[in-house]
């Protein structure tokens, strides 16, 4: 790599040649604010809050789009250069809704933390605030423009990281505001619902539907016995609200804060994710081996299906028939589980904790009622159930270890691996595999199929039979195995497809990170290696050796894509309009 | 009746001379500047209906379509009137009562700033100095400029137009 020297601040730094000033002043510990930068999804320049002197430059330049040069001077701390940024910040202020005790970002603001580090005590211009829009007919996304700082991260994320692209900024100038087209809901236009904007948000102005107040009424409820199911992914993530390490594992603090919370039964996604590979790995067996749609793609991930009845309508076929786990789980809780604790399924209450806003979607669906109720009745993301453990008082790091209850908190390391890009691939490979062969894997661990590559492609040898899998995560990525399927290039037999990146463990609906923390670490791959830390330690990694499994399938569901099963745990799914 | 029919077989008619037109525009998605001004030029405004065409043909979204038109003033989302008026609200036309003028001829015509009359026959808009400040305060129409107005000219005027 090329190397060019250059002085910050009087400091000589070494930095490759094709590298901005931001991060040249960054590797030598400089600090640079910035707002509207977001390393790899939003380079854009726009904010001005990341301005530096330069020698010889007659005005301040924006250190985050600005190349080193040989023998440049930059000075990041000079009385031009702190009123600058002052002034931009104020500025943002003044036609900002600055409600900072009550906002759903308040301590994990990038804005509010610039005013404290840039030392704003008072706004000078006070002045006319812009027309804002409150928008929050999505079940999953609420858009409140009054604290919109158009930095434009968002846009960037939808357009280019979910290649979805239904927010842009509207209108020009001081009338600028990020909307859908028309202005209309984010309801009304084909939106995926991932949340993936709300993570690239440096503010309050994108959030998650809030839907707290109604658990909070149903553990108050004398009369419902109110269940939960926890997602793979929470137990790697719920800690970084409480202090924890990034990636921090609490498997075993969630029960414990579930029950104290009130729910009747704690119970765990990864149960019925078990599930999943039972009845998606008898689909993929039946569709190679009678001439069935091919390559099978997974459905686990509700972004994932509405981008595919939006986008890619001439694939629905190739979906697995399967239902999430989420939703195979809430239509054995009120079918299942009623029937075997006699409880009336009317007096269930079934909430879900996942790290997923749409999810939230998924739930209200009308595929989704298959027990004669609304099978999951309210999904909550890892940020709400953090709030409702706070509210109550709950630390989870004070709390002791506990379990899971059973039959439906029984699980596998493959129902947990579920939670990273790959995982299903790998779960599903696990099974497959020792079904078909009916040897036991020497190795079990798929690691081709694991990682923060955004394709990730193999070819598995099933006693004779070459498998080939792809896995994608991120829609953009999602689009390059697609147009390949549809375009007859690719020769896939099985595909992985999840809707953020990351898969579960970077989902639209877990805790926020600032740009700076995103830069320094990926905290996917942090998480996602928490993941396989989880499956390691489990005793069971296989999700057929599931006794729990077994057992539902022996009192009740019969066999894998049996009657039963087909009546529960699986669906079709419709062509959606573009516009 | 049969106007409402007329108006929407036009109405139809452009639209196909729109998704005809777009033909060599197929996949270009860095022409979606040049082939909105043409659509606009057939349709004489960008309704979303020709929105979703060019989307469709160029390969972008219909937000970028729609940020697009309404960044740049030169696109119209609604129809433009046979007379389109426009108010100067530059400083020296402001300060002596543009706004008057504006409201007059919004209760005039019965239209806010942005619309056009159901008949197409008045747009109405405000505008930046039209350099005519020695008339302040001034509008003009289509092209002709009127100047050294009271609110009381304004029905004056419009009766040239009907
Ligand atoms: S977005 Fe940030 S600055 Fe704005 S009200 Fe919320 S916490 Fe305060
Ligand atoms: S939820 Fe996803 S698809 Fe919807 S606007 Fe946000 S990033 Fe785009
Ligand atoms: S909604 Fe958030 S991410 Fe999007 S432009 Fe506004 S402040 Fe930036
Ligand atoms: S312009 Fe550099 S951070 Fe916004
Ligand atoms: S200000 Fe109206 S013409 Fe110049």
């Amino acid at each position: 790599m090329e190397m060019v020297t250059l002085t910050i601040d009087g400091i000589k730094v070494e930095a490759p040649k094709n590298s901005t000033v931001l991060e040249a002043a960054r590797k030598a510990g400089i600090k640079i604010p910035t707002l509207c930068f977001l390393k790899g999804v939003n380079e854009i320049g726009a904010c001005r809050m990341c301005v530096v002197e330069v020698k010889g430059a007659r005005s301040l330049q924006t250190s985050c789009v600005l190349p080193v040069s040989e023998g440049m001077e930059v000075i990041t701390n000079s009385p031009a250069v702190r009123e600058s940024r002052k002034v931009t910040l104020e500025l943002l202020l003044s036609d900002h809704n600055l409600e900072c005790p009550t906002c759903i970002r308040n301590l994990n603001c990038e804005l509010q933390t610039l005013a404290e580090e840039l030392g704003i005590q008072s706004i000078r211009y006070p002045g006319v605030k812009s027309k804002a829009q409150y928008d929050d007919f999505s079940p999953s996304i609420v858009r409140d423009t009054s604290k919109c700082i158009l930095c434009r991260r968002c846009v960037s994320t939808c357009h280019n990281v979910q290649s979805v692209g239904v927010i842009s900024p509207n209108y020009r100038g001081f009338e600028t505001v990020i909307a859908p087209v028309f202005d209309m809901s984010l309801n009304e236009v084909p939106c995926v619902n991932c949340g993936q904007c709300i993570l690239a948000c440096p503010v309050g102005a994108l959030k998650e539907k809030d839907d707290t107040h109604k658990v909070w009424q149903a553990l108050a409820d004398p009369d419902l016995h109110v269940i939960v199911q926890t997602a793979p992914a929470i137990r790697v993530s719920l800690g970084e609200e409480f202090g924890g390490e990034l990636g921090g594992i609490v498997t075993k603090k969630l029960p414990a804060a579930l029950r104290r919370l009130g729910f009747d039964k704690v119970f765990d996604t990864d149960f019925s994710a078990d599930l999943t590979i039972m009845e998606e790995g008898s689909e993929f067996l039946d569709r190679l081996q009678n001439g069935g749609k091919l390559p099978l793609i997974t459905s686990c991930s509700p972004g994932w299906i509405k981008f595919c009845e939006h986008y890619y309508p001439e694939l629905l076929d190739n979906l697995s028939t399967c239902k999430s786990p989420q939703q195979m789980f809430g239509a054995l809780v009120k079918t299942y589980y009623a029937e075997k604790t006699g409880i009336d399924p009317a007096k269930i209450f079934s909430v879900s904790i996942m790290p997923c806003t749409a999810k939230k979607y998924e739930c209200q669906r009308p595929e989704m009622f298959s027990s004669g109720y609304q099978d999951v009745d309210v999904v909550l993301t890892t940020r709400e159930l953090s709030r409702m453990l706070k509210e109550a008082g709950i630390d989870l790091r004070k709390l002791p270890d506990e379990e899971f209850d059973e039959p439906l908190g029984i699980s596998t390391g493959a129902g947990a691996i579920f939670g990273a890009t790959g995982g299903v691939m790998e779960a599903a490979l696990r099974t497959v595999y020792e079904i078909v062969t009916k040897k036991e894997l020497d190795n079990i661990d798929f690691t081709e199929v694991r990682g923060v590559d955004g394709v990730k492609e193999a070819t598995i040898d099933i006693d004779g039979t070459k498998v080939n899998v792809a896995v994608a995560h991120g829609l953009a990525n999602a689009r390059k195995i697609l147009d390949k399927v549809k375009s007859g290039e690719a020769d896939y037999h099985f595909i992985e497809i999840m809707c953020c990146p990351g898969g579960c463990v970077g989902g639209g609906g877990q805790p926020i990170l600032s740009a700076e923390e995103r830069w320094e670490v990926d905290y996917r791959e942090e998480r996602a290696n928490a993941i396989y830390e989880v499956d390691r330690n489990m005793k069971l990694r296989k999700s057929h050796e599931n006794p729990a499994v077994q057992t539902l399938y022996k009192e009740y569901l019969g066999e894998p894509l049996g009657e039963k099963s087909h009546k529960l745990l699986h669906t079709h799914y419709t062509k959606r309009d573009l516009f | 009746m049969a106007v409402a029919l007329n108006q929407q077989q036009d109405f139809i008619e452009k639209l196909n001379k729109i998704e005809d037109m777009l033909k060599k525009y197929q996949g270009k998605r860095s022409a979606l500047i040049q082939a909105l001004q043409e659509a606009q030029a057939i349709m004489g405004y960008l309704p979303i209906e020709v929105q979703k065409l060019v989307a469709e043909n160029l390969g972008v979204t219909l937000s970028e379509v729609y940020s697009t038109i309404t960044f740049y003033s030169f696109f119209n989302l609604k129809p433009i009137g046979k007379y389109h008026i426009r108010v100067c609200l530059g400083t020296a036309c402001y300060v002596r009562g543009a706004e008057k003028v504006l409201d007059r001829l919004k209760t005039e015509l019965g239209i806010e700033v942005g619309d056009t009359t159901d008949d197409l026959k008045f747009t109405l808009d405000g505008c930046r100095c039209i350099g005519a400040c020695g008339l302040a305060p001034a509008i003009i129409v289509n092209d002709e400029v009127y100047g050294r107005l009271t609110p009381d000219k304004i029905p004056e005027i419009l009766k040239k137009f009907e």
